[in-house]
């Protein structure tokens, strides 16, 4: 008997499987951008993250180190990034871009020596879907929800831990007033570009691991300029999910599910050129942020410079 | 401020910048200064690979350098230049198959007129955005170079595509569709188009009332909106478009004076790189002309080291990243120390 339930089954879980490297870019920009700074170059991050994982993954042989050399590699990005446009006080937005340029050309360079005289591109041990016990068995949600790479249960805990702390902590508090009002925060003796600072770098090693989920959990392989824009749907996605954690997981899910269609179109084959859906995740986001742009309200200092 | 120390800062940049890249290919193994050889011949190394190589890589650094100049001057962060070059380089190549037949004294300037018009028309949907729904321009341009991409893609492989249907590109345009070319060299008349443009635009920022608005827009707008005689919206909107069409007749030039073809990947990242051409040119035209054919004499060099070197090209965008992160040093400090000043 032919299971009904399949192709809706492989779509949703497709769609979890997607969604989870922007969910990760995704929710470390909530912080930057809750701390009053927007940060383009997470698509930097990212890519660093994805080169980072494979050569971690390459070199010693374990996924896991990839994943932990591929945050790091994401922080440092933003560590560049913060110490130009928060201590030195440049414009975010292009010095952004710039921080991603260099991504783009440094993340080439490297890998291309890498694979220099070699045949084939880096062979790597990725992550397996990790089905959990007992829940994994339930019908449709089970293999959707519970039967993901580890990273997709770890987005989970972020998205509750970034709630928690800035919601439910002083620090929070205080990262979100420097992102309202920093010259007030300031008098209330709230350090304000240090937390930037540190917002900023969590981000960027958020954005660094979600590369890293991309190559270790999704792709299993690197190329140049693989994260192809994601890190910019991140910064669209954290929009339309009003700078929520919660708004934000959401959203995300959303555009792994635009990605996925692409499947369910495969399957049923239709004769779409298959542009279309390269161009897909872009025009949901720009026609979502429509939807949303004019009623929600960013953080009121955002991309303000603090002097 | 004298001329000298007026160049010091971008001179330091470029300095910095090839230091900076030296030193990653010595860690990475490579023959640093072999590269850097290689660099300096594939920009200077002939009268061939002057002309050939650095100035008509410089057309689309200065064109688009100009039209990004002028959305910054309006406060407008237009960062999808790339996009609007790939749409002006379909509308031209389009343009260009359709008129073919005709003489060309008319058919280039309808090719570069609908480079333009395609460049405008990218960029109109951003400002659309803005203008109905407040979608922030940087968001939208960004993306849109993507959409751009795909489009590309699709067109040469769909209804641009050449006429046996084997290669992803489109026909090549007719002769009467190609810019002249300076004989010997593969310098096209793009050139001499893009000083003119040089010196419009000059005029226009300095002597004209669009020029002065642009600039009360962009450094006050909340005053620009008070005076009442200023719409701000409107004159960013019309920034905008004019930096689409300065990317877009950027792309026309580009296929019909230097591949006569429609190709995915027409821009090595142009787009880009024109950000810091006007970036450290501080959004002035006639620095954008000196900047642009700095920053071509880069791009070309970057060809003859990945020739002659083995050095992937791109290893240059870290040689720009550092020039755009260095020319925003400079912006940042010279407004710390006005504000000094003023205190």
């Amino acid at each position: 008997m032919i299971d009904a339930t399949a192709p809706v089954v492989g779509f949703l879980a497709a769609a979890v499987r997607i969604g989870t490297p922007l969910l990760w870019a995704a929710a470390g920009e909530v912080l930057a951008e809750r701390s009053g700074v927007i940060n383009l170059s997470v698509e930097g991050s990212m890519l660093a993250g994805c080169l980072g994982a494979a050569i971690g993954a390459h070199m010693a042989g374990d996924p896991w180190i990839g994943m932990a050399v591929g945050l790091m590699a994401g922080a440092v990005v933003a560590l560049g990034f913060a110490a130009v446009a928060i201590w030195a006080r440049t414009d975010q937005i292009i010095t952004g871009t710039a921080l991603t340029m260099a991504s783009v050309g440094i993340t080439g360079l490297i890998y291309r020596q890498l694979i220099r005289g070699q045949e084939t591109g880096l062979s790597l041990t990725t992550l397996a879907p990790y089905p959990v016990p007992l829940l994994s068995a339930i019908p449709v949600v089970g293999p959707v929800l519970f039967n993901q790479p580890v990273p997709t249960y770890l987005a989970v805990a972020a998205i509750l831990v970034i709630w928690a702390v800035l919601f439910r902590t002083t620090l929070g508090l205080r990262l979100r007033a420097g992102g309202e009002a920093a010259e007030a925060a300031r008098a209330q003796g709230v350090r304000v570009r240090l937390i930037q600072t540190g917002a900023v770098v969590v981000g960027g090693a958020m954005a660094g691991f979600g590369g890293a989920t991309l190559v270790l959990a999704q792709v299993g392989t690197f190329a140049e300029r693989m994260t192809a824009g994601r890190g910019f749907i991140a910064i669209a996605i954290v929009v339309l999910g009003r700078w929520h954690p919660a708004g934000v997981a959401l959203a995300a899910l959303a555009f792994g599910a635009a990605t996925a269609l692409q499947y369910v179109f495969q399957a049923m084959g239709l004769a779409v050129p298959y542009q279309l859906f390269l161009m897909l995740p872009y025009l949901l986001a720009l026609a979502a942020l429509t939807g949303v742009a004019g009623r929600v309200r960013a953080p009121a200092g955002l991309g303000r410079t603090v002097e | 401020m004298t001329a000298l120390s007026r160049l010091r800062a971008p001179i330091g940049a470029v300095v910095l910048g090839l230091g900076i890249l030296a030193a990653g290919l010595t860690l990475l193994g490579y023959d640093a200064g072999a590269a850097l050889a290689a660099l300096g011949r594939g920009a200077f190394g002939s009268w061939y690979a002057v002309t050939s190589a650095t100035l008509v890589r410089a057309v689309p650094l200065i064109v688009i350098g100009l039209g990004i100049a002028i959305s910054f001057r309006a406060g407008a962060l237009n960062i999808g230049a790339e996009g609007q070059f790939a749409a002006g380089a379909m509308a031209a190549t389009a343009a260009a198959l359709a008129v073919g037949r005709w003489p060309a004294i008319a058919a280039v300037p309808a090719v570069l007129v609908a480079g333009a018009v395609g460049g405008a028309a990218w960029v109109a949907i951003p400002v659309v955005l803005r203008a109905r729904y407040r979608v922030q321009e940087v968001i939208s341009t960004l993306l849109l170079n993507f959409v751009a991409d795909a489009l590309v893609s699709f067109m040469v492989q769909g209804p641009l595509q050449e006429s046996k249907r084997i290669y992803p590109q489109s026909d090549p345009i007719a002769a009467a569709a190609r810019l002249p070319l300076v004989p010997g060299t593969r310098l096209h008349l793009g050139f001499f188009l893009a000083i003119v443009l040089v010196g419009v635009v000059a005029v226009i920022f300095s002597r004209t009332i669009w020029g002065f608005r642009l600039k009360a827009v962009g450094e006050a707008p909340l005053a620009a909106v008070v005076t009442g005689r200023i719409d701000v919206d409107r004159t960013v909107a019309g920034a905008l478009l004019w930096s689409g069409a300065l990317a877009g007749l950027a792309g026309a030039l580009e296929v019909s004076g230097v591949t006569y073809a429609l190709f995915q990947n027409l821009s090595p990242g142009y787009g880009f790189t024109a950000i810091a051409v006007a970036l450290i040119a501080r959004l002035d035209p006639i620095a954008i002309l000196i900047a642009g054919l700095g920053f071509g004499a880069l791009e070309a060099g970057a060809a003859g080291m990945q020739r002659d070197a083995g050095v992937p090209a791109v290893a240059v965008s870290v040689v720009q990243a550092t020039i755009i992160v260095v020319a925003l040093l400079t912006i940042a400090r010279a407004r710390l120390g006005r504000g000094e000043a003023a205190a």
